[in-house]
């Protein structure tokens, strides 16, 4: 089986500044791919280049089998099939959680409102924020909105999660909760790609770990090797601060 | 292994893809820049021939574009139109000091200002209510004859107080609105610096405000360049008055075309100027993408 998406080349800059240089990174079906490394190495770009938010300079990224860095693709069919969630929720402050969460189903999806509603309070109940539904985002605390942004991506059942450092807003009591989210869907078979600054989840989840460095994936690998024994010093470097 | 990063970006020769894709991209563009001159050039013919062969063209021609009549109105209209660009001059700085006044006001919570709230309140209610026209037949006719001490008599001040007083009332509602747009979390953190509720009016949450709602306020303010025409009904003479004055005795109404003229002709750079700073403005918080 082809992977679900393959990335080959890819380099991205802004004006004078190299954001990704050379990037090639594959994903299987169920994979979950940590991307880490210091802020301002590139994974955040390679997330949002990933969902076609930011224009490529080159390379190319194939997406179940099919080019989808090429001008004539419809971005819209792209995203469809793939969710992502960002540091700063981006939830939208004008919806209650629930019509947050319902939006794209309905909209985008064409699902019809009794059908999207009961899949949104249904995440909603397993994440524990039935209650808050009705509510609007800026009533919730930062926990809570973050868990509620995720189920808004996951209501369109995205094929591919990107997660965006979620929890770098969250204090640490609440960045497990959101954390255990992420968990039971990669225990559920969801393939993600996540960039985070959390090490201890990254080694427990990821089925392979990439060290950007630089706008470049300097070393990838299982987690064991990589939080054990990094081939490049750089790696090494990078751990023994974060650690 | 990698090249230095000094000639990282240098030395990137686009691949054969990305040549490819640069060439997708350049034909859908072109694509676009085909259809869209296609679609301007059908509706603007569309819209000449339609226009053009009205039954009564030529009776239009005869009355509204003489070329004559708009030469030999000209003059007055363009000296008529100095005192319409004098009286918005004078008006704007006005109206954007009351209106920024009432808003604040409105938006104040010390104790001391209670009287001042409500004044704001009735007049944004009242102003906004009455028919600007009326405004101004009140003031020009209403003034004088109060013939009250030191009181200006000139048409032309009456007339600009009455459009001050008016669009003041439109203002103030605009931005308070603006005001009332920044979230929270803006004012709490000003706080949590230490400033004071002034201040974070006016370094903070004003200057947010202000900008979110500049394309409204440039809306209102087009708006009153074209309402300095209502003082003409109290006999000023501006171009409007002109126009219509040289219409009654030549009865041509072409002076009617060239005074619309003077107003687009001020309005629209007006427009494109505070397009230009707004776009400015955004790309230097968001970058220019």
């Amino acid at each position: 089986m082809s992977a679900l998406l393959e990335v080959s080349n890819l380099r991205k800059s802004y004006g004078d500044k190299l954001v990704l240089d050379d990037v090639s990174l594959t994903v299987q079906q169920h994979d979950v791919i940590c991307l880490i490394g210091s802020s301002g190495s590139g994974k955040s770009t390679l997330l949002r280049c990933l969902n076609l938010l930011e224009d490529i300079d080159d390379g190319v990224i194939a997406f179940n089998g099919g080019e989808i860095s090429d001008p004539r693709i419809d971005a819209r069919d792209v995203r469809k099939q793939i969710g992502m969630v960002f540091q700063a929720y981006n939830l939208f402050p004008h919806l209650s959680v629930l019509d947050n969460c319902t939006l794209a189903p309905r909209r985008v999806h064409g699902v019809r409102r009794p059908e999207a509603e009961a899949r949104a309070l249904e995440l909603l109940e397993r994440f524990g924020l039935a209650d808050q539904a009705t509510k609007h985002p800026d009533k919730l605390s930062g926990g809570q909105q973050q868990r509620a942004a995720l189920v808004r991506a996951l209501c369109t059942n995205p094929t591919l999660l990107l997660l965006d450092e979620i929890t770098a807003a969250l204090d640490p009591e609440l960045v497990g909760d959101v954390l255990s989210i992420v968990r039971s869907e990669a225990e559920a078979g969801m393939t993600m790609v996540i960039a985070t600054h959390e090490m201890g989840f990254a080694r427990e989840v990821a089925s392979s770990v990439c060290f950007l460095d630089n706008g470049r994936i300097l070393e990838q690998g299982a987690p064991d090797q990589i939080f054990t024994a990094p081939r490049e010093e750089r790696t090494r470097e990078f751990l023994r601060r974060v650690l | 292994m990698s090249p230095s990063s000094s000639d990282r970006g240098v030395s990137w020769t686009p691949s054969d893809r990305e040549l490819e894709r640069a060439r997708a991209r350049r034909s859908i563009h072109q694509r676009g820049v085909v259809l869209s001159t296609v679609v301007t050039v059908v509706v603007l013919a569309a819209l000449v021939v339609g226009v053009t062969s009205a039954p009564g063209w030529d009776r239009f021609r005869e009355f509204f574009l003489s070329w004559p009549d708009a030469k030999a109105a000209f003059p007055d209209i363009a000296k008529g139109f100095w005192i319409n660009v004098k009286m918005f001059l004078i008006a704007e700085p006005l109206i954007l000091l009351l209106g920024g006044l009432v808003a604040i006001t409105r938006g104040s919570v010390s104790p001391w200002l209670t009287p001042a709230r409500f004044l704001a309140v009735i007049y944004t209610d009242l102003f906004r209510g009455v028919p600007t026209i009326l405004v101004v037949y009140v003031l020009a006719l209403g003034i004088p004859t109060l013939q009250l001490q030191g009181m200006t008599t000139s048409l032309f001040w009456l007339g600009t107080i009455a459009l001050v007083l008016s669009y003041g009332a439109y203002v103030a509602e605009v931005i308070r609105s603006g005001i009332e747009s920044i979230h929270p979390s803006q004012v709490a953190s000003a706080e949590a610096l230490g400033l004071s509720r002034t201040q974070t009016m006016r370094f903070v949450v004003l200057p947010q405000g202000v900008r979110r709602v500049v394309p409204p306020l440039l809306n209102d303010f087009v708006s009153l360049q074209k309402d300095t025409a209502l003082v003409g009904t109290v006999a000023v003479f501006e171009s409007l008055y002109v126009a219509a004055d040289y219409g009654n005795y030549n009865f041509n109404f072409t002076p009617f075309l060239v005074t619309a003229a003077f107003f687009v002709a001020l309005t629209v750079p007006l427009a494109r100027i505070t397009d230009w700073l707004g776009r400015r403005a955004m790309e230097r918080e968001r970058g220019s993408r």
